[in-house]
This record gives structure tokens, C-alpha cells and sequence, in this order.
């Protein structure tokens, strides 16, 4: 699982929507494994987009506990196309590709903050199956 | 305006020109369908420039390509009579050209001639050109292309009876047909999506780079792979593990995406039951595009406890020490879903996500009864903008396509209304007798 699924995964309980914990989901980097693949390629454009998406302060949670500290406290700004992109900006983008696109957790376990639950990541594939007293 | 010739493929026809208008709005452009005909591979169109024209082209699988129009006849002199005769011939046409390197290329219709090439080429030589001839990498490629009238079904035509000439501007993208080919694809499973149908149906539904694309129902990965083609960021989930899971590190959905070398386009697929979404509320997400389980070749199942009494307090089963539905081992267990219900999920799901404009394309599979009508989903925010249907003999099946058009759409609605009378895996199965 990408590093930025972690930033699109809630808990998939439904009485969780209406808690504020239920995203992201907690991860224990103790028991995360962490492989890069750096064959996968940097597309500046794409990754301008993509940034678009990311909540921040997920993000920074979530680094946080899988243990990289290296992301600055503010989203950074980008202009919206790669011309207008300093160097600066480019190096902090392939920063971001790095750790969003190329680092997956192969294995470990995630948490809802709300109801406890935890989520499962096998092969890299996480499971966010219920058992039926929380469907 | 210029005049531009599109050469378009002669099959699913239901899709070509649903494929067409997406394509020619995902790029702004304004196309006079008028002179469109569904029968002819052959449509002539008005273009600002070349740039569009490319734009519309380059990523179409149901055309061959593009051509700036120079002229057409029933014979080879008419046609040269004709291109002489176009008003922008010689200011325009011949002069930009003049210097160009060139090659000539053929493409036939429904037939072949024997006729001498070298010679008919030869017979273009009023057009003056003084650039090289260069058959690997020429500036410009001029084609004559040619129709023909097949004697009967078996024998095909020997002489042309329609000829176009123009120059080459922009090939379509049939060529990825042959990339995505399933014979070819690492990782495959009994309900893999055809090549050319998934990228037609990514077209219909305007995936675009750098955007989200999800598929709910993953299965093997077939419309993630053509979403990932045309350079959005895909996302599945199937609540069926073992499909997205593959068979091993060299053959899965991961490994697929490293065949086509387009890795970076493959964000993840998660063991998910779509109606249990763990896909966060504030997340939008651009495309949906699927086919969703029809119950076919496995019965539909959501999370939850068919006979709930059975499963009441297995909460608190522990197994050594531990919650037993918290260990990594747990299975959950699974329940029937109707069909209808599980469409409406889609819609409703897609009127939350989709941005305004965004698209939901799904296939649905249908009997061929003439006395049974088929009902469509419809939501209040959708619009239903295409139903294409792929005939097969007894059955078919068909692409429908919505636009988010938001709250204040107000479209009609059939949410919640049983629409499937038969079960349609029973009578797959009884070969619809």
C-alpha cells in the first residue's frame, strides 16, 4: 500500500463518520514494514496534481508515526504548471514523490482513532473488511 | 476552418460516436456531427487547425486516424480533377508543403487492388513537391485512401469506388489494443475486460491525466489498467481478496502495471466492500469507471450476516486472549445483496464523489427478450448521457455513462424501485431459454 493511500483511508465503519478521528488512521510503525521502489518514475506534472489532493495534516500525522519527520509543518505551494516550478519546488516535489509513490508499507496494521478497529495490510494490500457487528 | 477526412473503424458502432463527442468535449471542441454516418467509415469535418484535430484523435480507439482533407473522387483522375479544384489547393495545400520530406501511403476499404502503386503515386506529380522522398521518417505522410464495394459477402471489390486524399495529421490510439491485449497480460482472471472495449469505455468516460480514477469492483484490474493508460492516478477495491491479490508477486495487478511500464499510475487496490467505503468523504474522486458483479459468474455479497441470530455475541470470542475479530487471520463473513440495490449504491455513491461534470460509466449485462424491457438506473443528480449496447446473441450488454450534474440537476429518479424482474445468472445459465 502507497504512502498516500494512507492519506486517503478512513475507517470504513459507518457510525465512525460522524467522529473527527476516524481519518487518517493510526498507524503502529513498529509493526510497519516500509519498502521504496525507486523504478517508479517522477512526473512533475502528475505529482502537482496529486498534491492537490493531500490533506497536510494527515500527511503529517502519519509520517510522524511511521517515523519520517523530515515534512515541512505547511503544505507547500506550488505554481500550477511545472515551467513555473523553481528548483527549490522541484526538489521538494520529488521529496514528496518519494515518500508518496515510492514508499509502500508491505506489511502492517492501521487503527480507527475512533472505534479501535484495526485494519490489516498483507502483501501490501490493506483489508478493510468488517466483522458484522460493526456493518 | 479547415476540411479534415476521419478515417474511422467499421465496429461497435454503438460506442464510435459516444467515444467521438467525449472526446471532442474533453477538449473543447465543437464538431458538426451532421454529416456523420453511422454505415460509413468515411466522415469529412470541419477543424480550426491541425492542433485539434490531434488533440481530438490521439487518444481514439474506435478511428484510424486523422487526415487534412485534399480532395475525393470515384476514380483516381476525378479525385485528381477534385484536388485541383479545391479552393485552398495552391496558396495553401501545395505551397506549405513544397519542401517537406514526404512518403505516400495506401489504405484500403473493405477491399485491395492489384493496381501499380509506383504508377499511381507517379500520378500525383502535378502537386510539385520538390522535398525527399523519406519512408522512415518523413516530414509529412500523404495517403490515398480507398473504399471499395465488396462483390458479395465473400469476394471482396478490386477496383476502389470512392478515393480520398489528404494528409496524415494525427493516428488514433488503436495501437494500444495490441499493448493491453489479455493474451498478453501477466495477470488475467475469468472476468478481465477485452483491451479495446476498457479503453473505449475510459474514453467514454474522460479519464484524464493527473487525475483520480476508481474502480469498485477490480476484480483482475482490467479497467484500471486502461485508466492508468490514459495517465489518471487508479485506485480499486473488490471485496473478493484473492482477485487483486494475483497469484504471486509476478502475477498481479502490480505486475501488470510494470509490463505496461506505468507504474506510476497505479496507486492501489484495497480488499473492500464498496458499500463499507473506507475511501475518505472529503476525497473527490474524478472518474468511476467499473463493471460491476452481475452475479454471473459469483453471487453478489456485501459485508454483514446472512442469519444475523447465528453470528449474536461472536464479538466477544476470544482466541488466545485476544478479540478474535481483531487478529490478523479473521475472515468476515459475507451476505446477498440485490442487484438493485447494489446500482443504486453506485449512483448515489457517484452523485457524493464525482465533481460536477465528473463521470460514471458502468456496464450492465441484459437478456435480449423483445417483450422485456430494460430499466436503467437514474439518480436526481445524474444525467444519463449514453447507453451503448454490445450485442451478443442472446444477451447483451451496455455501457451507461452519467454526468454529475449536482443538487439542482433534479433528473428523474428510480432509486429504490425493483427493475431487475428475472435473475439474470439463472437464465445466463439456461442459456436464456
Amino acid at each position: 500500500m502507497k504512502f498516500l493511500t494512507t492519506n486517503f483511508l478512513k475507517c470504513p465503519v459507518k457510525a465512525c463518520d460522524t467522529s473527527n478521528d476516524n481519518f487518517p488512521l493510526q498507524f503502529d510503525g513498529g509493526k510497519c514494514q516500509l519498502v521504496q521502489d525507486e523504478s517508479i518514475e517522477f512526473n512533475p506534472e502528475f505529482m502537482l496534481n496529486i498534491i492537490d489532493r493531500v490533506d497536510w495534516a494527515a500527511l503529517l500525522k502519519v509520517a510522524g508515526e511511521l517515523g519520517s519527520v523530515t515534512l515541512p509543518s505547511k503544505k507547500p505551494t506550488f505554481p500550477c504548471s511545472v515551467p513555473e516550478l523553481t528548483e527549490v519546488g522541484m526538489a521538494v516535489l520529488n521529496d514528496l514523490h518519494v515518500m508518496l509513490l515510492q514508499t509502500s508499507i508491505t506489511e502492517g496494521e492501521m487503527k480507527c482513532r475512533n472505534c479501535g478497529h484495526i485494519y490489516y495490510i498483507k502483501n501490501g494490500i490493506p483489508n478493510l473488511l468488517l466483522p458484522p457487528h460493526l456493518v | 476552418m479547415k476540411k479534415y477526412l476521419l478515417y474511422m473503424v467499421q465496429v461497435h458502432l454503438n460506442f464510435r460516436r459516444a467515444e467521438l463527442e467525449s472526446l471532442a468535449d474533453l477538449y473543447n471542441l465543437s464538431i458538426d456531427f451532421s454529416q456523420y454516418d453511422v454505415d460509413s467509415p468515411f466522415f469529412v469535418l470541419e477543424l480550426e487547425n491541425d492542433q485539434q484535430a490531434r488533440d481530438w484523435i490521439k487518444r481514439s480507439i474506435l478511428t484510424r486516424g486523422i487526415y487534412e482533407y485534399w480532395g475525393q473522387g470515384a476514380t483516381l483522375d476525378e479525385l485528381h480533377q477534385d484536388i485541383k479544384c479545391q479552393p485552398n489547393f495552391e496558396q495553401d495545400l501545395q505551397r506549405k508543403f513544397k519542401h517537406s520530406t514526404f512518403k505516400f501511403e495506401f489504405e484500403c476499404y473493405r477491399g485491395n487492388s492489384k493496381a501499380n502503386r509506383i504508377k499511381q503515386i507517379e500520378s500525383f506529380h502535378y502537386l510539385d513537391f520538390e522535398g525527399k522522398i523519406d519512408m522512415k521518417h518523413p516530414q509529412e505522410v500523404f495517403t490515398v485512401v480507398e473504399e471499395y464495394t465488396p462483390v458479395s459477402e465473400n469476394i471482396s471489390g478490386k477496383t476502389p469506388t470512392r478515393i480520398f486524399f489528404g494528409r496524415q495529421v494525427q493516428m488514433s490510439n488503436r495501437s494500444a489494443m495490441e499493448k493491453y491485449d489479455l493474451k498478453k497480460r501477466p495477470y488475467k482472471g475469468t472476468t478481465s475486460f477485452e483491451a479495446e472495449l476498457s479503453l473505449v469505455s475510459a474514453n467514454i468516460a474522460q479519464v484524464k491525466p493527473g487525475t483520480i480514477m476508481y474502480d469498485p469492483f477490480a476484480g483482475t484490474g482490467s479497467f484500471l489498467v486502461a485508466g492508468g493508460h490514459f495517465g489518471a492516478l487508479v485506485v480499486g477495491s473488490d471485496i473478493d481478496g484473492r482477485m487483486i491479490r494475483g497469484k504471486g508477486a509476478q502475477v498481479n495487478i502490480s505486475a501488470n502495471f510494470k509490463k505496461y511500464d506505468e507504474s506510476s499510475q497505479f496507486l492501489d487496490v484495497l480488499t473492500m466492500d464498496f458499500t463499507h467505503n473506507a475511501l475518505r468523504n472529503s476525497l473527490v474522486i474524478d472518474t468511476i469507471l467499473c463493471d460491476p458483479p452481475y452475479g454471473i459468474r459469483e453471487s453478489i455479497k456485501v459485508l454483514g450476516a446472512k442469519d444475523p441470530e447465528r453470528f449474536a455475541g461472536k464479538e466477544d470470542i476470544e482466541i488466545d486472549g485476544e478479540k478474535a475479530f481483531l487478529r490478523r487471520d479473521y475472515i468476515p463473513t459475507k451476505k446477498p445483496y440485490a442487484l438493485d440495490s447494489l446500482l443504486d449504491d453506485i449512483l448515489q455513491y457517484s452523485s457524493e464523489r464525482l465533481p460536477i461534470d465528473g463521470r460514471l460509466a458502468f456496464w450492465m449485462p441484459t437478456a435480449n427478450d423483445a417483450n422485456i424491457e430494460t430499466i436503467v438506473p437514474i439518480h436526481e443528480n445524474l444525467e444519463l448521457k449514453y447507453n451503448c449496447v454490445q450485442e451478443f446473441n442472446k444477451w447483451s450488454r451496455r455501457l451507461l455513462v452519467y454526468i454529475n450534474r449536482g443538487d439542482t440537476f433534479n433528473g428523474p429518479s428510480n432509486h429504490g424501485l425493483k427493475r431487475s424482474e428475472n435473475n439474470f445468472r439463472e437464465r445466463y445459465f439456461n442459456n436464456f431459454n
